[in-house]
């Protein structure tokens, strides 16, 4: 327990310290944020304020930018010296890679107010209830540790930094669900994927938590892909870290 | 347990995809000794230190380290050694300071206890003024006595360290050869690899060369220069016929080299002793063309380590240098 928070201290420090994965984690979302409100808003046609409807959205894409980078310093970890160091003083790879998954959700829950204020200044306004705000946080810290993990299992099958950069492309699954524009705009061959992929039910659930609509139809699937993202990840990447340290 | 040896190995094999790294490895450390596993590059030195630290699993074999087993009890052989590799383990974007605060933590200490030994270690490694700066800003000779002091943070029975002046200039080389014979007087037992007679003979109690998968030869720096000569002696010869006639008499005690016609054999660079091998080599006086004399190579060393054993074990020389060859291509 101790081994996980010192290696959590570790992550948040490197996450700190590391200015491409903070520009990344930090300052990318908002910045998509204003594109899509400003530039491409005018022309959405989302049934309410186009602002109103993405920033939901962007809180998922921004849980894929902020966890990216975790899947480098992975890579990094298990490619470089230090992993020897850290097995040969009996640190558990559970504390290991879980301190940089725990790292990543800190990390994106700073990224996460970041985006909610920008939202707010350009017009976003949440309907929620306190239980409802408190839900659409949990799903949202949830969903961030669900793909931190997937992220940190992409640094782990990875053979070098730059192919774990790859986790970058993630964030395209977020872009072919509901959380930009909703799928019944989508060309046919796209509709079936956005409904049923796992970023549609959670960007849905987020979204009628935060905007004071019911959400019971949403949270059961959100729930369950983002529990189940996080249990097959974290499998996978125990596997992967047994592999990589016979 | 009253087993006065730090590291015991017997029989320990280790082969990668078909190939045989380690092949029937013996070794014993005495407790608070210093002893150095020398070998070229693809001998088998980190995949020893490896198996050693707990690391790699054996394929066969039994290794103790500390009188527990490094399979069955690893995480026991884990409380009482460190290891520091070919490649620094810290972190380039954290101080000193915070590295080694971090491995404290790491190692089970408070904060505050953590603190107090990150700052003793930066002052006894002479990095107290650059413990405040980043990893990234240090000098290859800093890194690596950060990186020893890091190693140090739980304060270890055994040492395991990795070629570790490798890439260093040598008055960082000479700096942390003084910091190893410190830990070594403190009673630590020390077990490091290297591809450098001199590092081995500056510090060793005890050198073991480590060829083939396994111990060519294995004493004091003593007795090991008394089996292997300090120089080696070239001798260039007349021509094609003369060469072969030179090589076949040489036998497995020399290197042979077809294309500069030279035949190298190990001298101990005194006039009597090349004298004493041109009258057996070349008799008549019409094979060697001249000759020159040059401080032994690590290559050397192998050869004539290599040489014996191969002889002793197979017979033909040439079993010798294709040994040689193994050892110097294989990294």
């Amino acid at each position: 327990m101790s081994d996980s928070l010192a290696m959590t201290a570790r992550g948040l420090r490197l996450s700190v310290r590391k200015p491409d994965a903070l520009i990344t984690g930090l300052t990318l979302p908002p910045m998509i944020l204003l594109v899509f409100v400003y530039l491409f808003g005018g022309a959405m046609n989302t049934g309410t304020k186009y602002v109103t409807y993405v920033v939901p959205g962007i809180l998922i894409l921004g849980a894929f930018l902020s966890s990216a980078a975790t899947a480098i310093t992975v890579c990094q970890d298990m490619t470089g010296g230090i992993i020897d160091r850290f097995r040969s003083m009996n640190v558990p790879g559970t504390a290991i890679i879980g301190g940089h998954v725990l790292a990543s959700t800190a990390r994106y829950a700073i990224a996460a107010v970041l985006m909610l204020a920008v939202g707010y200044g350009i017009g976003f306004r949440a309907h929620a209830t306190a239980g409802g705000a408190l839900a659409a946080a949990g799903i949202l810290l949830l969903f961030a540790f669900a793909v931190s993990w997937l992220c940190a299992a992409i640094g782990l099958a990875a053979k070098s930094a730059e192919s774990a950069n790859a986790a970058t492309f993630l964030m395209f699954v977020a872009y072919a669900s509901s959380a930009f524009v909703p799928v019944r705009t989508m060309p046919s061959w796209l509709r079936g994927f956005a409904a049923n992929q796992p970023v549609t039910p959670v960007t849905e659930a987020v979204r009628a938590l935060l905007l004071g609509q019911p959400a019971g139809g949403h949270l059961v699937p959100a729930l369950a892909w983002t529990g189940g993202i996080a249990v097959v990840s974290a499998g996978a990447a125990a596997a992967l870290f047994r592999r990589g340290t016979r | 347990m009253t087993d006065q040896a730090a590291i015991r190995v017997r029989d320990l094999v280790k082969s990668y995809g078909g190939h045989q790294v380690l092949d029937g490895l013996d070794l014993t450390v005495p407790a608070g000794s210093v002893y150095a596993l020398l070998g070229g590059n693809g001998a088998g030195k980190t995949t020893t230190v490896r198996i050693l630290s707990t690391l790699t699993r054996p394929d066969g074999g039994r290794v103790t380290v500390a009188g527990f087993d490094v399979t069955a009890e690893r995480a026991k052989v884990r409380q009482v050694i460190s290891l520091t590799g070919q490649y620094a383990a810290l972190d380039e974007v954290q101080t000193g300071a915070e590295n080694l605060r971090m491995m404290g933590r790491l190692s089970g200490l408070g904060a505050g206890q953590a603190r107090t030994r990150a700052a003793g270690l930066l002052r006894q490694f002479d990095l107290a003024e650059a413990g405040t700066r980043r990893v990234g800003t240090y000098s290859g000779g800093m890194r690596r006595r950060l990186d020893l002091a890091a190693s140090l943070v739980a304060r270890p029975e055994v040492i395991f360290l990795d070629e570790p002046t490798t890439g260093l200039d040598l008055p960082s080389r000479q700096a942390l050869w003084a910091t190893i014979a410190g830990l070594a007087a403190g009673g630590t037992t020390i077990f490091l690899t290297t591809q450098y007679l001199e590092e081995a003979d500056r510090l060793a109690d005890r050198i073991a060369v480590l060829a083939g998968g396994r111990l060519a030869a294995e004493g004091t720096a003593a007795q090991l220069k008394q089996r292997v000569a300090g120089q080696r002696l070239d001798l260039h010869a007349a021509g094609p016929a003369a060469y072969a006639e030179l090589a076949r008499r040489a036998g497995g005690h020399g290197k042979a080299d077809r294309a500069t016609l030279t035949v190298a054999v190990p001298a101990d660079g005194g006039a009597a002793h090349v004298r004493s091998v041109l009258d057996r080599l070349d008799p008549a006086r019409d094979l060697v063309s001249d000759f020159a004399v040059h401080g032994a190579t690590l290559d050397d060393v192998f050869l004539a380590l290599t040489g014996h054993t191969a002889s002793a074990a197979a017979g033909p020389a040439a079993s010798a240098t294709v040994v040689m060859k193994k050892e110097t291509l294989n990294v």
